[in-house]
C-alpha cells in the first residue's frame, strides 16, 4: 500500500512539475507568439516594397518627362521666335519695297521705275528677304481704265489661268516682278481667290496681310502670299477705309515659300533631327490649315508643344507645334533603380523571414527538448520506481525459493541432491544480490540516493568488512589486513552504510580475483603528500641496495605477503615513512588535533591493494562502466555482473571523492579512492560512540607486547590493531631479537620493555629455530621472569602445525587472521584471563542466539492496528525473549509511553488509521524532548539513569523504498524493519541499539 | 502402529503444505510463523490464524456491504480495509490472498466498481479455499499432537 501510495503521489508530483515547467517556459518571444502571421508579414512586406519601387519608378519617370517637356518647349519656342523674326524682317523689307514703289513710281512725274529697274533692284536686294521666293507689284486698274492700261503696256490682262481676263470692276495686273516670279507678269491678282481677298484686306487696313496657305504657282510648295497696299497720294492721318481704298494705287506682294523656308531655318538649328515641327494657320479655329510639316500624325503624340507665331497680320493667327520624333524612350535608369530596390528589399525581407522562421524553429525545438527532458526525467523516476517495485516483487518470490531451498536442505537428501539444492540456493542468493545492486545503481542514476551524515567509527566498519571476507580469504590462504593511519580521526561524519558498501565491493573484488598473496586495505589522511614524495626519492637513492632477499628464486617484495603489488607506492618504503612520520608527529598530536579541529572535513585516502590477476591493459579504461568486465570469460570464471565497480565509482563521487586504480596484469591491482568526511564535534562524539561504535575493552591499556614478524608491513598492521587496544608495541625482526629482548631486560639490546605478550607470526616461527626459542623461554623462566604469553598469528594453519606450535611453546593461543581489534581483544582476554567472560562475538555464535541475547529481557512495545500483525510481531519478539506489550493505535501507544516508562524499544507500524506511525513518533519525540529539557533544568548532572530519554523507535513497513526510510528518519525514528519480520533484518535493526548493552552490563 | 500413523500424518501435512506453497497460496512467511511456535506458545500458529480468520471475515463483510451499497462511493474506506487485509495476509503468509488484495486495491483506486465486485468474489473464493485448507492442516496437526500425546507416556 505504501508503495502504491508513494507511486501515485510521485506521479502526480511529476505531473505537477511538468506543468510548472511548461508554465514557466511559455514566456514566448514576440516572434514566437506571432508565428502564424509570419508568412503574412512577408507578403505584406513584399507588397509594400513592390508598391514603393513602383512609386520610385513613377517618380523618376515623371521627372524625366518633365525634363523632356521642358527641352521640347525651349526648342519649340526657339524655333518659333526665329521663324517669327525672320518673317518680320522679310515683311519689313517688303514694306520698304512698297514705299519705294509708291515713292519712285507714283510721286515722280514720270515713273522712275520700270520693269527692268524693279527686277534688278529686287534681285539685288533678294538677300534681304530670304523667306520670299519673289516679289511683284500689281497696279490697281479700274475697268474704265483697262483699255488705256492695256494699250499703254501692250498686253491684255490675264487671269491666273492665263486667259484674257473677263470683265470686272477692278483688276490688279502685275506690272513689275522679280525675275524669280516673272511668270506672273500681266496676271490679274484679283482673279485668284486668296489674292483677291488679300488685296481687299490690305488696302482696307493699310498693313501687310497674309493669305491662308495654299499651293504656290510654279513651285507647288505650300506658301502664303504677303500683300502690301501702295497708295498714290499721301494719306491723311487716321484715314478711313474708304479713303484708303480710294488712295490705293497698287499692291506689292511676295510669296513666302513657307515649306522650304522653315526647312532652311530648322536646318540651321541643332537637334532638328529629334523634333518634328508643324506650323499651322489657325485663323479658322475649327479648321487648322497646315503650313509646314507632315500632315500625317507621326512621332510622339503624347507630348507636344504649341508656340504662338505672330507674323504681323492681326487677322491671321499661326502657331507652331513641336513633337519629338520618337516616343519617349523607356527610362532604363529608373527601371533598374526601382527593380534593384525591389530585389534588395525582397532579399532583406526574405532574410528577416528566414531568421524569424529559424528562431521559431529553434524555440520550438527548445521547447520540445525541454518537454522531452521533463519526460525523460519523469521516465527516469518511473524507471527507478519500477525497479524498486519490481525488485521488491522479485525479492518476495525469491525469498520463497530460498526459504524452500533452506527447508529442502534440512531434509534428508542424497549428496547429489544436496549439491543441486545448494547450487540453487547460491544462485538465488546471487540473484538477490544482483537485484539489490541494480536497484542501487538505479537509485544513484535517478539521483535518489541520499547520503546519510552520521558519526561513525571507520575502523570498526573496516573490521566488520574484513570479518565478512575472513572466511573466504582464509580458505584461499590470502592475507587480509587493514591498516588505518593514526591521523585518521576516530569518529567521522558520513554515510557508514555506503562507505561499507564501497569497501565491501572493492575487497570483494580483490578476494574474488586473488589466488595468492594478500589484500591490504589502507586508510590515511590524504592531505600530506610530501612524505611520500620524499620516500620515493629515497627509494630511488636506495634503488641498488634493495634489501629484498631472494627466496626460492623469486624476489621478495616488501609488501604484506611478500608478493609484488601493482602500486609501488604502497610498498614498505612509503609505508614505513608513513608510520615513522606518524610516530614523529605523535608528540605533537595534541597540537595537531587541535589544529585539525579547525577544518570541518577531512579527506581520506583509502587504498585496497591486492596481488590478484590484475586487469588486462585493454580493459582498464572500461573498468568503471556498468556491466563491463575485463572479458567475457571473467564472468564465466569468477562470476559477478560487473556492476559493482560502477556503483562504487558513483558512490565515491557522491561522497565527494574520486577513484582510480593502478593495475598490472598477473601482478595485482590497487584501487585507491578519496572521500571527504566531516569531523565529529567533540561533544557529540562521546554520546554517539557509546551507542554506535563497537566498544573495545580498555583492559589492555598499558600492556607491553612484542610482535615478531619478518615483514615490516605485516608487523605494522599487527601493531596498529594492538595499539588500538592501548598496548605498547615493539616490533622485532625475528625470534632471536625478541627472545633476547625479554631475556636481557634493560641490557644493551635496546628494548627496554618487559613484554607481557609476544605475538609471533607463523612464518617467522617456522623460519626461526624453534629449539632456541624454547630454550630462551626456559631461560627466562629460570631467571624468574614472568613468562610472557606466547601467541601465534596465522592466516591458516594445519592441524599438524598447530600441534607443533603447541609443542614449541605457543600453548596459549593462536589468533587466526585477519586481525580485528575486537577479536584480538577477545583472544587476549581469554589468554590473559582478565576475568572477563568471552564476549559473544557474532562471528562465533549464529545470528539467532545473538538476537536472543540482544533482545532477552527487553521490554518492547508493538504498535499496530492490524491484530494479526500485532500477534505475529509479538510472537516473533517473544521468541527472542523479549517482553512484549501491544497497542492497537498510535493514541494507545502514546498513553503507554507517557514518561517515565520502562520500555526499551518500540516497533511502530506506519500506516494506521487516526494517527499514523510518523505522527505518533513525532509526538513521542516531543514528549521526550520536553522531559529532557525539564531534567536538564533541574539537575545538570545526569541522574543514575540514562542522561536523556530516547526510546528507540523502529518503523515496521512493507515498503522497501529508500524514501520511506528517509521519512522515517525525518520524523525521529531510529530505523526500520520490513514487515513481515525476518530474522536477519530484525537483527540488523535491533543490533544498532542493543549491541553494547550486554558488554557494558557485564 | 501409532508411530506409523504419526509418520503418515506428517507426510500428509508435508504434502498439504507443499501443495499450498506450490500453488502460491502460502509463502515463506507461514514457515516463519511456524518457527515462532515453540513450547512456550504451542498453539501460536492456530491462534494467529484464528485471529486472522476472525478479522478477515469482518473485513470481508464490511467490504461486501460497502460494495453492495447503491450509491456507493467510499473507495477510501475500502482502501483502508484492503490495506488491513493485505497486512494481515502477508503477516501469516497468505500470499495469494494478498495478491488478490493488490488487484482489488488497484481496482478501487481506479473507482472501478465492476472490477471491485469481481475482485471481491475472487477474494471470497480464495479466502474460503485458504480457510478450508488451513483447517485441514490444523486438523492433521491436532491429530499429530494427539498421536504424540499417546506416544509420549509410553516412552516415559
Amino acid at each position: 500500500m505504501g508503495l502504491k501510495l508513494k507511486q501515485s503521489y510521485h506521479h502526480s508530483a511529476v505531473a505537477v512539475k511538468v506543468n510548472e515547467q511548461m508554465g514557466t517556459k511559455r514566456g514566448y518571444t514576440f516572434i514566437q507568439s506571432n508565428r502564424a502571421w509570419l508568412p503574412k508579414f512577408l507578403l505584406l512586406w513584399v507588397m509594400v516594397m513592390a508598391f514603393l519601387s513602383t512609386w520610385i519608378y513613377k517618380k523618376m519617370d515623371a521627372d524625366n518627362k518633365v525634363r523632356r517637356k521642358e527641352v521640347l518647349s525651349t526648342m519649340c519656342e526657339q524655333r518659333a521666335r526665329m521663324l517669327q523674326d525672320q518673317f518680320s524682317v522679310s515683311v519689313n523689307h517688303v514694306h520698304a519695297l512698297a514705299i519705294l514703289v509708291s515713292t519712285f513710281h507714283y510721286y515722280k512725274d514720270s515713273s522712275a521705275i520700270d520693269q527692268e529697274t524693279f527686277a534688278e533692284y529686287t534681285a539685288r536686294t533678294a538677300f534681304e528677304r530670304p523667306l520670299l521666293s519673289g516679289v511683284a507689284y500689281a497696279e490697281r486698274v479700274r475697268h474704265s481704265e483697262r483699255e488705256k492700261f492695256e494699250r499703254q503696256h501692250g498686253w491684255t490682262i490675264k487671269t491666273m489661268k492665263r486667259e484674257p481676263s473677263p470683265i470686272r470692276d477692278e483688276y490688279a495686273p502685275v506690272i513689275f516682278s522679280q525675275e524669280t516670279v516673272s511668270y506672273i507678269e500681266s496676271l490679274d491678282m484679283m482673279s485668284g481667290e486668296e489674292d483677291r481677298e488679300n488685296i481687299l484686306r490690305a488696302r482696307a487696313t493699310g498693313k501687310a496681310v497674309l493669305t491662308s496657305p495654299f499651293r504656290l504657282l510654279g513651285s507647288h510648295h505650300l506658301g502664303v502670299v504677303l500683300t502690301f497696299p501702295v497708295y498714290k497720294s499721301k494719306l491723311p492721318p487716321n484715314p478711313t477705309v474708304e479713303e484708303r481704298i480710294e488712295a490705293t494705287a497698287g499692291y506689292l506682294g511676295g510669296a513666302f515659300d513657307v515649306e522650304s523656308l522653315v526647312e532652311n531655318l530648322l536646318g540651321q538649328l541643332a537637334g532638328n533631327q529629334a523634333i518634328l515641327v508643324n506650323v499651322y494657320d489657325i485663323t479658322n479655329s475649327s479648321d487648322h490649315l497646315i503650313m509646314y510639316g507632315n500632315q500625317n500624325q507621326e512621332g510622339d503624340l503624347a507630348l507636344l508643344h504649341e508656340s504662338k507665331l505672330d507674323f504681323g497680320d492681326p487677322f491671321r493667327k499661326h502657331q507652331m507645334i513641336c513633337r519629338y520624333h520618337q516616343k519617349a524612350p523607356t527610362s532604363w535608369t529608373a527601371l533598374t533603380t526601382a527593380f534593384l530596390f525591389f530585389v534588395i528589399c525582397l532579399l532583406v525581407g526574405y532574410i528577416l523571414y528566414g531568421a524569424a522562421i529559424h528562431i521559431v524553429k529553434v524555440e520550438d525545438d527548445f521547447h520540445e527538448m525541454q518537454e522531452l527532458m521533463v519526460r525523460a526525467e519523469a521516465a527516469d523516476v518511473a524507471k527507478s520506481q519500477f525497479l524498486a517495485t519490481v525488485s521488491h516483487e522479485i525479492r518476495t518470490p525469491m525469498n520463497g525459493i530460498l526459504g524452500m531451498l533452506a527447508l529442502l536442505l534440512d531434509t534428508d537428501l542424497s549428496s547429489t541432491q544436496r549439491d543441486y539444492a545448494q547450487t540453487a540456493q547460491a544462485c538465488g542468493k546471487a540473484l538477490i544480490a544482483l537485484i539489490n545492486e541494480v536497484l542501487d545503481r538505479a537509485k544513484i542514476e535517478a539521483g535518489k540516493l541520499e547520503l546519510e551524515n552520521v558519526p561513525f567509527d571507520l575502523r570498526s566498519i573496516l573490521d566488520d568488512v574484513l570479518s565478512l571476507f575472513s572466511e573466504k580469504s582464509r580458505k584461499k590462504g590470502l592475507e587480509l589486513a587493514v591498516f588505518v593511519s593514526d591521523k585518521v580521526p576516530e569518529m567521522v561524519m558520513g554515510d557508514p552504510g555506503r562507505f561499507r558498501q564501497i569497501i565491501t565491493n572493492l575487497v570483494g573484488n580483490s578476494v574474488k580475483f586473488t589466488e595468492r598473496g594478500h589484500i591490504l586495505v589502507k586508510v590515511h589522511v590524504a592531505e600530506n603528500p610530501k612524505p611520500i614524495d620524499d620516500a620515493k626519492a629515497e627509494t630511488c637513492l636506495n634503488g641498488g641496495l634493495d634489501e629484498g632477499a631472494l627466496i626460492s628464486g623469486g624476489r621478495q617484495f616488501n609488501t604484506l605477503s611478500g608478493y609484488e603489488a601493482a602500486d609501488e607506492q604502497n610498498s614498505w618504503d612509503s609505508f614505513q615513512h608513513l608510520v615513522t612520520a606518524e610516530a614523529l608527529q605523535n608528540d605533537a598530536s595534541v597540537r595537531m588535533t587541535d589544529a585539525d579541529e579547525a577544518f570541518q572535513s577531512v579527506t581520506l585516502m583509502v587504498s585496497v591493494e591486492d596481488t590478484g590477476i590484475g586487469i588486462p591493459l585493454i580493459a582498464q579504461d572500461r573498468v568503471f562502466m556498468p556491466f563491463m568486465q575485463a572479458d567475457s570469460s571473467t564472468s564465466r570464471n569468477y562470476g559477478g555482473t560487473g556492476i559493482g565497480l560502477s556503483i562504487t565509482k558513483c558512490l565515491v563521487e557522491l561522497m565527494g571523492g574520486h577513484i582510480s586504480f593502478i593495475s598490472r596484469p598477473q601482478v595485482g591491482s590497487t584501487f585507491s579512492f578519496t572521500t571527504a568526511f566531516g569531523r565529529c564535534k567533540k561533544a557529540s562524539l562521546s554520546d554517539t560512540k557509546k551507542s554506535n561504535a563497537e566498544d573495545l575493552p580498555s583492559g589492555f591499556r598499558g600492556l607491553k607486547a612484542i610482535v615478531v614478524d619478518g615483514k615490516p608491513v605485516r608487523a605494522a598492521v599487527t601493531r596498529y590493531h594492538l595499539k588500538r587496544l592501548g598496548m605498547l608495541v615493539e616490533v622485532a625482526n625475528n625470534v632471536k631479537i625478541a627472545a633476547s629482548a625479554c631475556g636481557k631486560n634493560g641490557s644493551s639490546y635496546g628494548s627496554k620493555i618487559q613484554p607481557d605478550i609476544v605475538l609471533v607470526e607463523k612464518d617467522s616461527w617456522l623460519s626461526g629455530e624453534d629449539g632456541s626459542l624454547s630454550l630462551r623461554m626456559l631461560d627466562c623462566k629460570q631467571n624468574g621472569f614472568k613468562l610472557p604469553k606466547m601467541i601465534l598469528l596465522a592466516t591458516n594453519i594445519t592441524n599438524a602445525e598447530l600441534e607443533g606450535a603447541k609443542a614449541a611453546g605457543f600453548a596459549d593461543t593462536t589468533i587466526m587472521k585477519p586481525l580485528r581489534a575486537s577479536m584480538v581483544a577477545a583472544c587476549l582476554q581469554q589468554v590473559l584471563g582478565t576475568g572477563k567472560k568471552r564476549q559473544p562475538g557474532k562471528g562465533i555464535l549464529n545470528g539467532s542466539s545473538v538476537l536472543g541475547s540482544l533482545l532477552c529481557g527487553k521490554k518492547i512495545l508493538v504498535v499496530d492496528d492490524n491484530m494479526v500483525n500485532r500477534r505475529v510481531a509479538a510472537g516473533a519478539l517473544k521468541k527472542f525473549g523479549a517482553a512484549v506489550e501491544c497497542a492497537e493505535s498510535g493514541k494507545t501507544a502514546l498513553k503507554l509511553l507517557q514518561l517515565p516508562h520502562s520500555f526499551d524499544a518500540c516497533f511502530m507500524d506506519i500506516q494506521m488509521p487516526e494517527m499514523d506511525g510518523f505522527e505518533a513518533t513525532r509526538r513521542i519525540r516531543m514528549m521526550e524532548s520536553q522531559a529532557n529539557e525539564q531534567m536538564n533544568g533541574g539537575a545538570d548532572e545526569g541522574s543514575g539513569r540514562k542522561d536523556e530519554w530516547h526510546l528507540p523507535i523502529l518503523a515496521m513497513t512493507a515498503d522497501v523504498i529508500h524514501a520511506t526510510y528517509e521519512e522515517c528518519l525525518k520524523c525521529g525514528m531510529d530505523g526500520y524493519v520490513s514487515k513481515p519480520f525476518e530474522e536477519e533484518n530484525l537483527y540488523q535493526a535491533v543490533a544498532k541499539f542493543f549491541k553494547t548493552k550486554p558488554i557494558s552490563d557485564s | 502402529m501409532l508411530g506409523l500413523a504419526a509418520d503418515r500424518l506428517r507426510a500428509d501435512m508435508n504434502r498439504l503444505l507443499a501443495f499450498l506453497f506450490h500453488q502460491g497460496i502460502l509463502d515463506e512467511q507461514f514457515l516463519q510463523l511456524q518457527q515462532l511456535q515453540d513450547e512456550s506458545s504451542p498453539n501460536f500458529v492456530s491462534e494467529v490464524v484464528n485471529i486472522y480468520f476472525h478479522e478477515s471475515e469482518k473485513l470481508l463483510r464490511s467490504l461486501r456491504s460497502l460494495l453492495m451499497d447503491r450509491e456507493f462511493s467510499d473507495y477510501n474506506r475500502m482502501g483502508i480495509h484492503l490495506n488491513q487485509f493485505m497486512g494481515s495476509s502477508s503477516s501469516i503468509g497468505a500470499n495469494r490472498i494478498r495478491n488478490v488484495c493488490v488487484a482489488f486495491r488497484a481496482a478501487s483506486e481506479q473507482n472501478n466498481r465492476a472490477g471491485c465486485l469481481r475482485a471481491l468474489e475472487v477474494l471470497e473464493h480464495e479466502y474460503c479455499f485458504l480457510k478450508n485448507k488451513l483447517h485441514e492442516l490444523f486438523q492433521i496437526q491436532q491429530q499429530r499432537v494427539l498421536a504424540a500425546g499417546v506416544r509420549y507416556p509410553m516412552q516415559n
